[in-house]
C-alpha cells in the first residue's frame, strides 16, 4: 500500500518534469504545426488530413514538403525518394541514440518519436535524478508528439475560420530551414560541410533543373564530404 | 485512383519510410559494438551539409531572370539570418521572416 502510493508520487513526478521539459519544445510546435495546419488547408486538405498526418509522419519539415508533394499528385516514387531526402538526417540522430535506446522500455515508440526537438533534447543523455530515465523519455516524446498534434489540428482549424489571404505562407518552412541553416552555422567552427551542401545543391540545381537535383545534390555531397574527410577531422583535431 | 486515396497512399509512403530512416540504425548496428568510423563521420557533417541542401530545395522555383528577380525571397532570408544572429530564437526569426514575406508578396510585389 505504502509502497505503490510511493511510485505513484514518483510517476506524478516524473510527469512534471518531463512536461516542464517539452514547454519550449510546445511553444515552437504548436506555431509551427499552426502555420503546416493553414497550408494544408489552403491546398484543399482538412482537418482530418492534418491530425493524420502529424499523427503518423511526425517530421515537421517532411510534412511542409509533403503538402505540395500531396496537392501537385506526386508520384509514389518522388515521394519515397523526396522522404528519403529530406529526413535522411534522421539516420544519423538514431545512429547516435543506439547504445541509449538499444535496451529501452518503449523503444519502438522512442524511435518512432525521435524529432529534431526531441534529439536534442534527449541527445546528451542526462534525465533528472530518481526518475525512471525509460518512463521520462517516453513521457518527453509523447508530450512533443501532443503539441505537434495539437498545433495542425488548431492551424487547420483556424485556417478554415480566419478570412484571410495566406498567399506566401509556404516561405515559413524555407524560414525555418534558413533559421536552422544560420544556427548551426553559429554554433560551429568548420563551415566545408554547410558551405558543401549549400553549393552542391545549387550547381546541382543549375545542371538539373527544379524537378530532379535533389538526389544528385545528395550524391554529391556524400561524395565531396567522403573525399574531404581527413582534412576535415584533421582540421577537428588541430582546433581542439 | 481516386485523388484522396492516392493522397491517403502519399501520406503512408512519407510515414513507412520516415519510420523506416528512423529504425534502419538500430537494425543495422548493434549497441555492443561500435559504429563503423566513416559512419560516424558522415553522421557528424552530413546533417550540416543537408540543412543547406533544404534551403536551395525550398527556393527552386524562385526565379532571378523575371520580375521581381527572388526580392521578396532575398529581403525576407536576410530577415530571418540577420534575427537569428541578433536573437538567437528560431521561432521568432522563422515567424517575422514568414510574416515580412506574406507582406511583401501580396503588398508590394
Amino acid at each position: 500500500m505504502e509502497r505503490g502510493r510511493r511510485m505513484e508520487r514518483q510517476s506524478g513526478r516524473v510527469v512534471r518534469q518531463a512536461f516542464l521539459r517539452s514547454i519550449p519544445v510546445m511553444a515552437g510546435y504548436i506555431v509551427l504545426g499552426i502555420g503546416f495546419g493553414i497550408l494544408l488547408r489552403s491546398a484543399g486538405y482538412g482537418v482530418l488530413w492534418a491530425f493524420a498526418m502529424s499523427l503518423l509522419i511526425y517530421a515537421g519539415s517532411m510534412q511542409y514538403v509533403g503538402v505540395g508533394l500531396i496537392a501537385g499528385g506526386a508520384s509514389i516514387l518522388t515521394t519515397a525518394l523526396t522522404t528519403v531526402m529530406v529526413n535522411a538526417r534522421h539516420l544519423f540522430y538514431s545512429v547516435s541514440m543506439i547504445g541509449r535506446y538499444q535496451h529501452a522500455r518503449y523503444k519502438p515508440y522512442l524511435i518512432f518519436a525521435l524529432t529534431d526537438e526531441t534529439y536534442s533534447i534527449l541527445s546528451d543523455g542526462r534525465t533528472p535524478q530518481d526518475a525512471d530515465p525509460d518512463l521520462y523519455r517516453l513521457l518527453l516524446s509523447a508530450f512533443n508528439h501532443c503539441w505537434w498534434v495539437t498545433g495542425s489540428v488548431l492551424g487547420s482549424l483556424l485556417g478554415s475560420v480566419l478570412p484571410f489571404n495566406s498567399d506566401g505562407i509556404e516561405f515559413s518552412m524555407t524560414a525555418l530551414f534558413i533559421a536552422s541553416f544560420t544556427e548551426q552555422w553559429l554554433t560551429t567552427r568548420d563551415h566545408i560541410p554547410a558551405l558543401t551542401g549549400l553549393l552542391s545543391a545549387l550547381a546541382c540545381l543549375l545542371i538539373f533543373g527544379a524537378d530532379r537535383f535533389l538526389i544528385p545534390a545528395m550524391l554529391l555531397i556524400t561524395l565531396i564530404l567522403s573525399l574531404l574527410r581527413t582534412r576535415i577531422e584533421q582540421g577537428k583535431e588541430a582546433g581542439r | 485512383m481516386t485523388a484522396s486515396v492516392h493522397t491517403a497512399v502519399l501520406i503512408a509512403v512519407m510515414a513507412l519510410v520516415t519510420m523506416l530512416l528512423r529504425f534502419l540504425p538500430f537494425l543495422i548496428f548493434r549497441a555492443d559494438r561500435p559504429i563503423p568510423p566513416y559512419i560516424a563521420y558522415l553522421g557528424e557533417v552530413l546533417p550540416a551539409a543537408i540543412i543547406g541542401t533544404l534551403v536551395i530545395y525550398c527556393l527552386r522555383d524562385t526565379s532571378v531572370t523575371a520580375a521581381p528577380w527572388g526580392a521578396p525571397e532575398l529581403l525576407a532570408a536576410l530577415c530571418v539570418v540577420g534575427l537569428q544572429v541578433w536573437r538567437r530564437n528560431p521561432l521568432l526569426s522563422i515567424l517575422s521572416g514568414t510574416v515580412i514575406y506574406m507582406l511583401l508578396v501580396q503588398l508590394v510585389f
